[in-house]
């Protein structure tokens, strides 16, 4: 019964409808209604994603829930969902963080909250869209889509130098994806006029052709993930988005591009993905490397986490292409644990700065005298983000460490240096903020968290313990899809020499 | 059964024609505070004519008055999108006639007559029908912009477009006539056909191909050949600006389908006029977006915006084939829609005394009316190409057919320019979203305007999500009547 139920759509469209009611509150007045509403609608959303995870047969091989209905017949663009288990956790880490982002911004929004909530229930049903789609233009059109409502959410309920971040934000990813258009309509026409990821799959291509279509591809994914050296719009849209903002774009936009690389570089162009894994492997540890210095000296703590992101996005990158089962299913894990683990922090920061107004390490100081209930929590997601075994961010970081040893020792032990890098930006921050004497009058007055606060955090901290100790319920479903993009990879499809 | 002379493929035009002199002259009987009749009128003759569009169309091609008119898919289609744009012109543009004294009845009848210019052209095929619409609506509209003239800026505006539009005349006319020199007719299919059996002589129908490739990239203000865009854009009064910009779109596009596709269209003649396309569709896209950026009144940024999304549908066009030519055709109606819900909202932010046409005008507009903020909002978006918007449609079919002409660099470079145009659009967005506002005053305008804002803004989305019948319309009809 669950297979007959459009579930995938509803994953897509229970947010976008609840998105519109909300809208439709309209003005301030009615911001009461517009928080209920909205928050029936995220939990709605993401009930409905649950009987996916209920109802997936992690043994079978190939897409599940599939829905196909023709959209654009003059371009044979067909509206077609369908899930394995890498979308599968992806869908349900983007619903659930959809719930924490409108309880964290339940008080904290003030000024057109209508509006606020529904971005991020657009936000969410279009990125449920991303993860389902399995039509390359449905993809993109998803993929494009999620760019409206940051660009709104960045520019509107931003910090003071939002319209730069917004507009940065907007155009560093536009320019990305553009060039993935014009590669996914030459792919249309080299196929004889299909867009299904299925056919493109099959396709053979030149490794010429290979190589162009990766590297546009690659732009687009490399930006959203995002790998050094075009990382440069993240710290701004970081630093300057509101705590919802930050959150959504670390746990779940940052996917996107990592999510890319699974769907469409890797098995549409997979000799080029082999032929070019040193350039992405080189570029994934300069980031692990580099980046983790570089967030060692920030001052900021948005800025600190959002530097921390991109290194741990290198060890998606790089499991992606080290092309062995432990890699690829690490860098998945990988994923799912940052966006719990960095959605966490940014709430923590948000927390901190709701009632101070200030991301300075150096305006805060013995917070734990005050607050000792956010230390506890805080420190539990330091470490995660330290990759502390027995919470979740050591999983993804040791399992891809193994595949990268399998293939060359030396990067492993690059990659290796994150631990020790991680440990010392995360925990030298949490020591400033949150250790010491209390540091000056603000933090005097500090008041530990609220019950909403203390209920997102606490949901986020069961997760990500319960990822650490038992990691089998995520694992279990990846071991088909990876082992068959792995098989698909190694075949090659260049066509023989005529 | 054939008549001598059937005229109803031309009800419409003969209908409009009528109903042009009985404006003329019940406007004398009508006085001023009474010229809603006027106004009531025009768009009851609009909406007659869409309702003999209609009955009068078969899906095939019917010729008449001796094969100079024809009456095919492609013009039918056509011809309702201009009745349908200019029915919602005129609703979005009653409450600024009124208040700016201009709601009488000369601006009713130039609308019209150029209207049938429009339809004229649309339907001709011959050279001289052609160019007799072509001059009809020339005419009206060179009126038209001068409509205020005690505005310097726009009798400047009218001089300069008058002064262009007859230079450009002059060129088609030219190259016209070389091509009844190399081909012995002036009949469009026959000027085909003639091509197609080796009858013509090449070296002068090439000659007469480049001026009358000049004299289309003036009717649709390509570059080099888009000096009166901006000056018209800025000088003429607003309405005035939305009908220039909106309705003659779909004439000059069928006006190119006649002579390029149809009577030009033999496939060793698209390679030569291909290459003049390609120059002209790159200098658009370059000079029209990278001139938007520097621009601070609203009207002047729209019209070098609308220089680059023509450069877009010549992009569609120089594919030379029906996949082609439906994309550039699908790529001007969305145009259409899109010009008319971004002057249409100038239209409804202005109001007695104050013309709303600067983009900072737009500041804080999400604070006024956060409803009105939002279509903008898709608006722009859609012109920037950003789906689920209709603008990202149109960009994707272009794309594909110049993909397919085998023109990747082309492709390319489209799209980098079209991050250019991101970058200006946004601004507009920045502007109503990011920004307090700095005139609190709520929005005047009538209801039936917001009534059709909300329509016009809501449609860019919805043919977003469900673009396919629009497309197949265009493809279709373009195969109906392009055998």
């Amino acid at each position: 019964m669950l297979q007959d139920m459009p579930l995938l759509s509803l994953a897509i469209w229970v947010p976008i409808v609840a998105g519109l009611l909300v809208l439709a509150t309209g003005s301030d007045r009615h911001a009461p209604v517009a928080r209920v509403l909205a928050l029936v609608g995220s939990i709605l959303g993401f009930v409905v994603t649950l009987p996916l995870y209920a109802g997936y047969d992690p043994a079978a091989h190939g897409f599940q829930f599939g829905e196909l209905k023709p959209w654009i017949e003059t371009f044979n663009i067909n509206y077609h969902l369908g899930i394995d288990g890498i979308s599968l956790l992806l869908i349900l880490l983007n619903s659930f963080t959809t719930v924490l982002v409108i309880i964290a911004g339940w008080e904290v929004i003030r000024e057109r909250v209508a509006q606020y909530m529904a971005a991020f229930l657009f936000l969410s049903g279009v990125m449920n869209g991303v993860f389902a789609a399995l039509d390359a233009m449905l993809f993109y059109v998803f993929f494009e889509a999620t760019l409206i409502p940051m660009f709104i959410i960045i520019g509107v309920w931003g910090g003071p130098n939002r319209v730069y971040a917004a507009l940065k934000f907007f155009l560093y990813t536009l320019m990305g994806s553009l060039l993935t258009l014009v590669a996914l309509i030459y792919l249309y026409n080299v196929s004889g006029g299909s867009f299904a990821l299925a056919d493109l799959y099959r396709l053979p291509l030149t490794l010429a052709s290979q190589v162009a279509i990766f590297i546009a591809f690659f732009l687009a994914f490399a930006v959203k993930v995002p790998m050094w050296p075009v990382h440069t719009w993240l710290p701004d849209a970081h630093v300057e988005a509101p705590t919802g903002g930050s959150v959504v774009l670390a746990a779940i936009m940052l996917k996107l591009g990592g999510y890319g690389f699974i769907r469409l570089s890797l098995p549409i162009v997979p000799d080029a993905s082999q032929y070019l894994a040193g350039f992405v492997i080189a570029l994934s540890l300069i980031a692990v490397v580099y980046i983790g210095l570089v967030a060692l000296v920030q001052s900021d703590m948005k800025k600190l986490i959002a530097y921390s992101s991109i290194a741990h996005m290198g060890f998606v990158t790089l499991g992606l292409f080290i092309f062995n089962a432990q890699g690829l299913e690490g860098a998945v894990i990988q994923m799912i644990s940052h966006g719990f683990v960095s959605g966490a922090l940014f709430l923590c920061v948000g927390v901190l700065y709701d009632r101070l107004h200030s991301r300075q390490i150096a305006d805060y100081g013995g917070v734990v005298n005050r607050m000792p209930v956010f230390a506890a929590l805080f420190m539990l997601f330091a470490m995660a983000n330290s990759g502390l075994p027995g919470t979740s961010g050591f999983v993804g970081e040791f399992i891809v460490i193994l595949g990268a040893m399998k293939v060359n020792f030396w990067y492993a032990f690059a990659a290796g240096w994150t631990l020790i890098f991680g440990a010392a930006y995360t925990l030298w921050m949490y020591k400033r903020v949150i250790f010491g004497g209390v540091a000056n009058t603000h933090v005097a007055e500090l008041k530990d968290i609220n019950l909403r606060e203390f209920l997102v955090l606490g949901l986020l901290a069961v997760v990500v313990l319960y990822m650490g100790l038992y990691p089998n319920p995520f694992a279990e479903v990846l071991h088909v899809p990876v082992n068959d993009i792995l098989t698909h990879v190694m075949q090659g499809k260049i066509p023989a020499a005529q | 059964m054939q008549y001598i002379l059937p005229l109803w493929p031309a009800y419409p035009e003969l209908f409009l024609l009528l109903m042009v002199c009985v404006i003329l002259v019940a406007d004398l009987f009508v006085s001023d505070e009474n010229r809603i009749v006027t106004y009531a009128l025009t768009q009851a003759t609009l909406i007659g004519c869409a309702i003999l569009t209609y009955l009068t169309a078969t899906g095939e091609p019917v010729y008449t008055f001796s094969g100079m008119f024809v009456d095919d898919l492609m013009s039918d289609v056509l011809k309702l999108m201009t009745y349908l744009g200019t029915v919602v012109v005129l609703v979005y543009s009653r409450t600024y006639l009124a208040t700016r004294d201009l709601f009488r009845g000369e601006f009713f009848v130039l609308v019209l007559f150029a209207i049938l210019g429009m339809l004229i052209m649309i339907s001709a095929n011959h050279m001289l029908t052609l160019y007799l619409g072509l001059e009809l609506m020339s005419l009206a509209l060179y009126a038209s912009v001068a409509l205020r003239r005690d505005s310097p800026v726009a009798t400047e505006a009218a001089m300069k477009y008058f002064v262009l539009g007859a230079l450009s005349s002059g060129m088609l006319l030219y190259g016209m006539s070389m091509i009844y020199g190399a081909t012995g007719t002036l009949e469009i299919t026959r000027i085909a056909e003639t091509i197609a059996e080796g009858a013509a002589t090449d070296f002068v129908l090439i000659f007469g191909l480049v001026f009358v490739v000049a004299g289309i990239g003036f009717k649709l203000g390509a570059v080099p050949f888009h000096m009166w865009i901006p000056d018209v854009y800025q000088g003429a009064p607003t309405p005035v600006t939305l009908i220039v910009s909106s309705a003659p779109k779909f004439a000059a596009f069928a006006f190119i389908m006649r002579l390029l596709g149809q009577a030009l269209g033999a496939e060793q003649l698209v390679a030569e006029w291909q290459q003049m396309l390609v120059v002209m569709a790159v200098l658009s896209l370059v000079v029209g977006n990278i001139t938007a950026i520097a621009q601070t009144n609203l009207k002047r940024m729209l019209a070098y915006s609308t220089i680059s999304h023509m450069g877009f549908v010549l992009l569609g066009v120089l594919a030379g084939d029906i996949v082609g030519y439906s994309a550039g055709m699908f790529y001007i109606v969305v145009y259409v829609l899109m010009n008319i819900g971004t002057f249409g909202m100038i239209l409804l932010l202005s109001r007695a005394g104050f013309e709303a046409e600067n983009i900072d005008d737009f500041k804080g507009l999400n604070q006024r009316s956060p409803w009105y903020a939002f279509m903008m909002l898709l608006l722009m978006f859609s012109m920037t190409g950003i789906p689920p918007t209709v603008g990202f449609y149109a960009k994707l079919a272009v794309l594909q057919a110049v993909l397919d002409a085998g023109y990747l660099w082309l492709a390319v470079l489209a799209v980098m320019m079209s991050l250019v145009g991101a970058f200006y659009y946004l601004r507009i967005v920045k502007v109503m979203y990011f920004d307090p506002p700095v005139d609190g005053s709520p929005l005047t305008a009538r209801e039936d305007a917001r009534m059709l804002m909300s329509v016009n803004g809501l449609a860019v989305l919805a043919l977003g999500i469900l673009p396919q019948p629009l497309m197949a319309l265009c493809l279709y009809s373009i195969r109906a009547s392009l055998q």
